[in-house]
């Protein structure tokens, strides 16, 4: 695996009158999995569409391996485009959608059939080479659009939220495709999402857009502990996400995920090094330990009370006395009432019980 | 098949509207078929015989493809530009091409006479390169290139709108320039939508009349033969030509309908 294609963008402006872009600096080092995060309209595929060259910058540079190519047209990018919608050519079979590439750089007919088998293979799209793409269904139509991006061995593969139009099952599945190839094959890749999970799931590092402006930048995890503004921690949402790792079933048709000193009973197919979330509004908080149908029950201290009128947030400590760099700190969401009748305040003691189903894991 | 059957009688408004559909149904086909039912065969080849016939037939043929071949090669760039780009005065382009739909044939070719009639400055100068207009095969020809290549721009253009242009974009980022992407994407896509446009149009330059007997009376395509001799000879002559020329008209629209149809089962879009 040789990974590919630097990218630096400088100070880019792109004004399309409805959509603009402005001032954007980013750096994406060479292999790394890189995510632009942002609600709709924010300007993701804009950005995606002007490093493409498919729009002209007004201002700023872009370089990949240190190339300006600010002013090259697409065709001399060399680089990979994979749409939310495929955009497979309809008048031409599975096969030749993967090979137009190869043709356009006058690769021998032999070459080209056997690198259409590699890719066709590495994607498990191999059976259908011969199919019209229209008659596919969405998660093989963005398995062709990938390989027939990936097969021309593009320095840069931009993808313009490859997953979104796919349900969730499939988006799953192709979501961990997605980490493979590149994992095998060191493409430098820029994912455009408005899924902050997808982010997390995929992303070495995220880059959150706002009204065409890049508002934070860092890793997953640095994002959302620490929102760099209002914007970030609202689009990003109050919620549990913690890294974890997959133990095993404990036969009841669980599976424990160890995070932190504790470990979660959860449902999944996944295996291995996971991330899962716990929305806070799916936490209960109670003083005594509760009997009921929720499969994780902990004790924590209460370190923070964060009032916003009518909803509080409470934030626990579980184990209660462990230190801040080995404890795992879960958000919950109680009414003003729950706080008042429970007498809920800084330091406390209180259980906190969850459903396995409420744990979301990816 | 059966469903679509009952489905028309299915309630009184759907009766009705049958009926009424079905007046212009035979409005159409009973003249039509009127006339071709008309001349017996032997009478009918007779009259193909007649060279005159003969030559004005192939002449409105041959008139009309090449009117429609300029269309194509100035016209489907064009329709491409305005679907692709939102140049200023795009409004004002679409209405110019449209215009000739609802300008009066004669008056068409009255206007282009006005260009190019032998005392303009455009007659002189084709007259240099020893082309002419007026009582003369190109006459004919840019007479029915005018009046009917809205059709062939129309078609292209509606061609054109319903291909994706991000199939474009991702064609230029595999490597594409603008005319690979055009040649292997855009057009071939499009094509159904042009070639049927190409259909309609020559069909349309078939037919012209009003345009065409303005700039050249002579030498006589099919539509002026029949006039004149329905002028000079009355009803019983005009009919056996009139007849010819509807069932020629009518057998090369079918048989390229037929070639349309199979392009687009071909490419599993039936």
């Amino acid at each position: 695996m040789t990974n590919t294609g630097k990218i630096q963008i400088h100070n880019l402006c792109v004004d399309l009158g409805k959509f603009h872009l402005r001032e954007i600096d980013l750096e994406v080092a060479a292999g790394e999995y890189f995510v632009i995060l942002g609600p709709t309209g924010a300007g993701k595929t804009i950005l995606l569409e002007t490093i493409a060259g498919l729009y002209q910058a007004d201002q700023g540079q872009i370089l990949i391996e240190d190339q300006d190519v600010t002013s090259l047209p697409p065709e001399k990018r060399k680089i990979g485009f994979v749409y939310q919608d495929y955009a497979l050519f309809p008048h031409l079979s599975v096969a030749d959608n993967i090979a137009f590439g190869l043709k356009l750089r006058g690769v021998s007919h032999a070459a080209i059939n056997e690198q259409v088998e590699t890719m066709s293979e590495m994607l498990h799209i191999n059976h259908l080479l011969h199919r019209n793409p229209r008659t596919l269904s969405g998660g093989e139509q963005q398995r062709v659009a990938l390989a027939r991006a990936l097969v021309v061995e593009p320095r840069l593969l931009l993808l313009d939220e490859p997953l979104s139009a796919l349900d969730p099952e499939t988006r799953q599945r192709l979501q961990q495709e997605l980490a493979n190839v590149h994992q095998k094959l060191g493409t430098t890749t820029l994912h455009v999402t408005h899924d902050f999970e997808e982010a997390v799931a995929l992303g070495d590092r995220i880059a959150v857009v706002h009204e065409g402006q890049i508002v934070q930048v860092g890793t997953p995890e640095n994002v959302f502990q620490r929102p760099a503004s209002p914007f970030v921690a609202r689009f990003v949402g109050t919620r549990n996400i913690f890294q974890g790792h997959i133990q095993g079933t404990d036969g009841d048709g669980y599976k424990e995920i160890a995070v932190g000193q504790i470990h979660l009973a959860v449902v999944t197919e996944h295996e291995g090094a996971v991330h899962v979330s716990i929305r806070p509004e799916d936490i209960i908080l109670s003083q005594d330990v509760l009997h009921s149908s929720a499969r994780n029950c902990f004790q924590g201290r209460i370190i923070d009370i964060a009032d916003r009128g009518t909803i509080i947030y409470v934030t626990l400590r579980v184990p209660p006395d462990a230190q801040e760099d080995t404890a795992t700190d879960f958000v919950c969401v109680i009414t003003r009432r729950s706080l008042e009748e429970m007498n809920v305040q800084e330091g406390k003691r209180f259980y906190l019980a969850f459903k396995a189903a409420a744990v979301n894991v990816f | 098949m059966k469903n679509g059957v009952q489905d028309l009688f299915a309630n009184r408004m759907h009766v009705l509207y049958l009926m009424l559909g079905a007046l212009l149904i035979f409005f159409v086909a009973w003249p039509l078929l009127r006339t071709v039912t008309s001349s017996s065969p032997s009478i009918l080849l007779e009259t193909l015989r007649e060279a005159e016939v003969r030559r004005a037939i192939l002449l409105t043929f041959y008139s009309s493809a090449l009117a429609t071949l300029v269309a194509f090669v100035c016209g489907v760039p064009l329709a491409y530009l305005m679907v692709r780009i939102d140049f200023p005065g795009k409004g004002l382009v679409k209405g110019i091409i449209d215009v000739p739909i609802v300008v009066p044939h004669s008056a068409a070719g009255i206007a282009l006479l006005m260009v190019f009639g032998r005392r303009s400055l455009l007659g002189k100068a084709f007259g240099l390169v020893g082309l002419k207009f007026v009582s003369a095969a190109p006459g004919i020809v840019i007479a029915m290139l005018f009046v009917s290549l809205p059709f062939l721009v129309d078609s292209s253009r509606e061609g054109f709108e319903a291909v994706d242009p991000r199939l474009e974009r991702v064609a230029r980022t595999l490597g594409a320039s603008p005319w690979a992407a055009f040649w292997r994407v855009s057009f071939p896509l499009a094509w159904r939508s042009i070639l049927s446009g190409m259909i309609l149009m020559w069909a349309r330059g078939l037919s012209e009349f009003g345009a065409v007997v303005i700039l050249a009376y002579h030498p006589m395509i099919a539509p002026v033969l029949l006039y004149e001799r329905f002028e000079s000879y009355g009803l019983r002559y005009a009919r056996p030509v009139a007849t010819l020329i509807i069932l020629i008209c009518l057998a090369t629209f079918i048989v390229l309908r037929l070639i349309a149809g199979q392009e687009r089962r071909e490419r599993g879009e039936a």
